[in-house]
C-alpha cells in the first residue's frame, strides 16, 4: 500500500528522473546513456527482448549495483549519488518484486513481510502481526500467514513478495518480471493488483517485462530498451507505438512480428 | 524524499461536543513515524458517540487504519457508537479488510502431541534409512555400469573432482598432519625420556600416523572441506531444478553427478593418507631433532624398522574406506536437501556430521576386525 496523496499537494517532480545512466558489471557495459522521466502515480514498463538489459537497469535503479556514470533522482532528491545512509533511508520509501519472489525460506509468509514492519516501524508486535494478515489478505492470501515459502505455488509466492514488497507502503513499487513462469489467468490477476494498487493509493509502479499482455493491458508508459543500440529505441504509451513507430525494432517488438497490434 | 524527522507529522484532536466528540485527524500519516495512541488523546473521557473526520489529512498510509482501527476497537469496548461516516470510501473499505484479517487470522498450530511426534519422528527416520539403502544401491549399480561402460563414465568431471579434493587440499592436509606428528611426538618425548627409550618416539609417531593418524586426520579435513561442498553443490542445483532437469532427459543424477564425485575422493584419499603419513613422520623428526637431539638418519632407520608394509595397507584401506563413505555422505545429503536456502545449508552440516560419525564408527570396525585377523 502505498503512502496516498488524499490531497494532492505534490511538488511537481517526477517519482523517477534517470539521468544520462551508464550500467554495467565490471568493464563491461550493458547500457549507455539512458534518461527517462517516470511520473507520480504512473504505471511505467520497461520493455525490451531477452538480454537486452531490463533488470539490469532496474537492479542499478534501486541500488542493487553501482552505475559507472549518470544519476537517479527519486521524488525529486538524488539517489545514486547519495551517501549510504541517505540511500537506506530512501530505500524503504521503494518496494521492490523480484522475479521469483524472493522470500526468506525459513520464515513464514506473515514473518516475511512482518520483517520490514519490525525494521523500520516502532509498531507494536500486535499491530504488525495485523498489518501483515492485511497486506498478505490484499493479494488474495488470507489464510496463507503460517504457511513457509516452500508450502506454496509460485503465483502465491509473487503475491507473498508483492505484500511483503507493500509492507512500508512505499511510494514507489518496482516488479522484475511480474508474470514470468505465471500462468495467464493468474499473471493477469497479478496485472489488475498492480492496477488496484495505483487506483487505492496512487503508487507508482515501475515494471521490467516482455510480455505483451501486461504491457498492452496496464502500461500508461513504456522505454523499450535493445541490446545492439545498448539504450532505450522508444519511448511512449504502446499501442501509439505500436502504430506509429517507424523503427522496425520496435514495430516487430510490439506487434510479435505480425504488423498487427495483438487482440489483447 | 525526506527523512521521517523533517516531515509532518499526524493531528489527531478530540473535541468534546454536544453529541459526543469529533475525532479530527490530520497532518502526513507515515507508517514508518512514531503512531499516536488513541488512548494518550481520549484519557478519561467516555463519550457516548465519536465521530471521525479526515478532511485535514494530507497523506495516510496503514498507520491511519491502525489508528481507526484502534479506535474502533476502543468504542466496542466502551460502548460508544463510533461514526466514520464522514471517513473517505476507500479508507472504510481497507478498515474493513484489516478488522476482517484481524478477525480471521488465527496462527495455524503446528505442534503435535507427543505420540503423533513420536510417530512422525519414527516414519521419517525410517523413511531415511529406505533413501539411504536406496543410494547406496542405485551407487553400486552406477558403479556397476562404469565396469561394464567405462566409456561412458564422466571422467572428465571425475578428473577436475580429483583436482578439487585431492591436489587442492594438500596445504590443510600438510598442516593438519605436521602438526598432528610434531604432537604426538612431543607427547611421547616426554614420557620416553623419562625411561632412556627417546628412540622409541620414531616407532610410536611412525605407527600411529601411519596405521590410524595419517588416514584419519586427512579424512576429517577432507570430511569438513569436500563433503560439505559436495553436499552444497548437489543441494543447491535441487533447489534450482537442476536435478529434476537431468532426470527429466532420463539421465541418472547417481551416474552424472554422485559417481565421479564418489570416484574421485575414493582415488584421492589413499593418496592424501600416504602425504599425511610422510608429513606426519616429518614433523616427529622435527621435534626428535630439536628436543631429544636424535639425527634424523637414526629416526628414519627406527621408523622403517617398525613399519611394515601390513601397516601402510591397512592404512591406505582405512582411507579408501574413509574417502567412499564421506563421498557418500556429502551426496546423499545433498541429493536430501530442501529446496531452499536454509536447506542447503543444513544439508552441508549434516554432509559434515554424518562424514565424521561415518568415519570414527568404521574406523573402530577396523580397529576390531584387523585385531581378530593379526594385521
Amino acid at each position: 500500500m502505498s503512502a496516498l496523496n488524499v490531497n494532492h499537494t505534490g511538488n511537481g517532480s517526477p517519482a523517477i528522473e534517470v539521468s544520462s545512466l551508464v550500467c554495467g558489471y565490471g568493464d563491461q557495459t550493458i547500457l549507455r546513456d539512458v534518461s527517462f522521466k517516470v511520473a507520480r502515480g504512473e504505471i511505467f514498463f520497461i520493455v525490451g527482448g531477452s538480454g537486452c538489459g531490463k533488470s539490469t537497469l532496474l537492479r542499478h535503479l534501486v541500488g542493487l549495483n553501482t552505475p559507472t556514470g549518470g544519476s537517479v533522482r527519486f521524488l525529486g532528491s538524488p539517489f545514486s549519488e547519495a551517501d549510504a545512509g541517505t540511500r537506506r533511508a530512501q530505500l524503504r520509501h521503494f518496494g521492490m518484486l523480484f522475479q521469483g519472489g524472493a522470500l526468506w525460506s525459513s520464515l513464514t509468509l506473515r514473518q516475511n513481510v512482518a520483517l520490514p514492519l519490525e525494521e523500520y516501524t516502532s509498531l507494536k508486535r500486535r499491530e504488525i502481526e495485523e498489518l501483515s494478515a492485511l497486506k498478505l489478505g490484499q493479494v488474495g492470501l488470507g489464510g496463507y500467514e503460517d504457511y513457509y515459502p516452500a508450502e506454496i505455488s509460485g503465483g502465491m509466492k509473487k503475491r507473498a513478495g508483492l505484500a511483503r514488497a507493500l509492507a512500508l507502503d512505499p511510494e514507489i513499487v518496482f516488479f522484475d518480471e511480474p508474470s514470468a513462469g505465471l500462468d495467464p489467468v493468474t499473471s493477469r490477476k497479478l496485472d489488475e493488483l498492480i492496477v488496484e494498487i495505483r487506483a487505492m493509493f496512487g503508487t507508482t509502479i515501475v515494471v521490467v517485462s516482455h510480455e505483451l499482455a501486461s504491457i498492452y493491458d496496464i502500461a500508461d508508459r513504456v522505454i523499450m530498451l535493445e541490446k545492439q543500440a545498448q539504450g532505450i529505441i522508444a519511448e511512449g504509451s504502446p499501442r501509439a507505438l505500436a502504430t506509429t513507430s517507424n523503427d522496425p525494432r520496435v514495430k516487430e517488438f510490439l506487434t510479435r512480428g505480425t504488423g498487427k497490434v495483438p487482440l489483447l | 524524499m525526506s527523512d521521517n524527522a523533517d516531515q509532518p507529522q499526524a493531528h489527531v484532536t478530540v473535541q468534546p461536543g454536544l453529541e459526543g466528540c469529533t475525532v479530527i485527524l490530520a497532518g502526513v500519516w507515515r507508517i514508518t513515524a512514531t503512531p499516536p495512541r488513541w488512548a494518550e488523546y481520549v484519557g478519561e473521557q467516555k463519550p457516548d458517540r465519536l465521530k471521525v473526520e479526515m478532511q485535514a489529512v494530507q497523506r495516510w498510509d496503514s498507520s491511519l487504519l491502525l489508528f481507526l482501527f484502534e479506535v474502533q476497537q476502543w468504542c466496542r469496548a466502551h460502548e460508544t457508537q463510533c461514526d466514520l461516516e464522514a471517513v473517505p470510501a476507500k479508507v472504510r473499505t481497507l478498515l474493513g479488510q484489516l478488522v476482517a484479517s484481524h478477525e480471521t487470522s488465527v496462527p495455524f498450530d503446528r505442534s503435535e502431541n507427543f505420540l503423533t511426534s513420536f510417530g512422525l519422528a519414527t516414519q521419517d527416520a525410517w523413511k531415511k534409512v529406505r533413501e539411504i539403502i536406496a543410494f547406496v544401491g542405485e551407487c553400486v549399480i552406477s558403479a556397476w555400469r562404469l565396469v561394464r561402460l567405462p566409456h561412458k563414465f564422466r571422467w572428465r568431471d571425475c578428473v577436475d573432482e580429483m583436482q578439487q579434493c585431492g591436489a587442492m587440499a594438500l596445504p590443510i592436509v600438510s598442516l593438519i598432519s605436521f602438526l598432528v606428528g610434531l604432537i604426538m611426538a612431543y607427547q611421547a618425548a616426554v614420557q620416553l625420556r623419562q625411561f632412556g627409550a627417546d628412540i622409541y618416539v620414531a616407532d610410536l609417531v611412525g605407527l600411529s600416523v601411519v596405521r590410524e593418524m595419517g588416514p584419519m586426520m586427512a579424512a576429517i579435513v577432507l570430511a569438513g572441506r569436500t563433503g560439505a561442498a559436495f553436499a552444497a553443490t548437489l543441494g543447491n542445483m535441487k533447489a534450482n531444478e537442476e536435478i529434476d532437469a537431468l532426470a527429466a532427459l532420463g539421465i541418472s543424477p547417481v551416474d552424472f553427478l554422485v559417481l565421479p564425485r564418489i570416484v574421485a575422493l575414493g582415488l584421492m584419499m589413499p593418496l592424501l593418507a600416504l602425504y599425511a603419513n610422510c608429513v606426519g613422520i616429518a614433523g616427529g623428526m622435527i621435534v626428535a631433532l630439536g628436543v631429544l637431539q636424535i639425527p634424523p638418519a637414526a629416526y628414519w632407520i627406527e621408523t622403517q624398522s617398525i613399519i611394515d608394509l601390513s601397516d601402510v595397507n591397512t592404512g591406505l584401506f582405512k582411507a579408501l574406506t574413509f574417502g567412499l563413505l564421506i563421498g557418500l555422505a556429502g551426496c546423499l545429503r545433498g541429493l536430501q536437501a530442501d529446496r531452499s536456502a536454509a536447506g542447503v545449508g543444513r544439508a552441508a552440516t549434516s554432509a559434515v556430521v554424518t562424514a565424521i560419525l561415518l568415519i570414527i564408527v568404521s574406523d573402530a570396525f577396523f580397529a576390531v576386525a584387523f585385531n581378530i585377523l593379526g594385521l
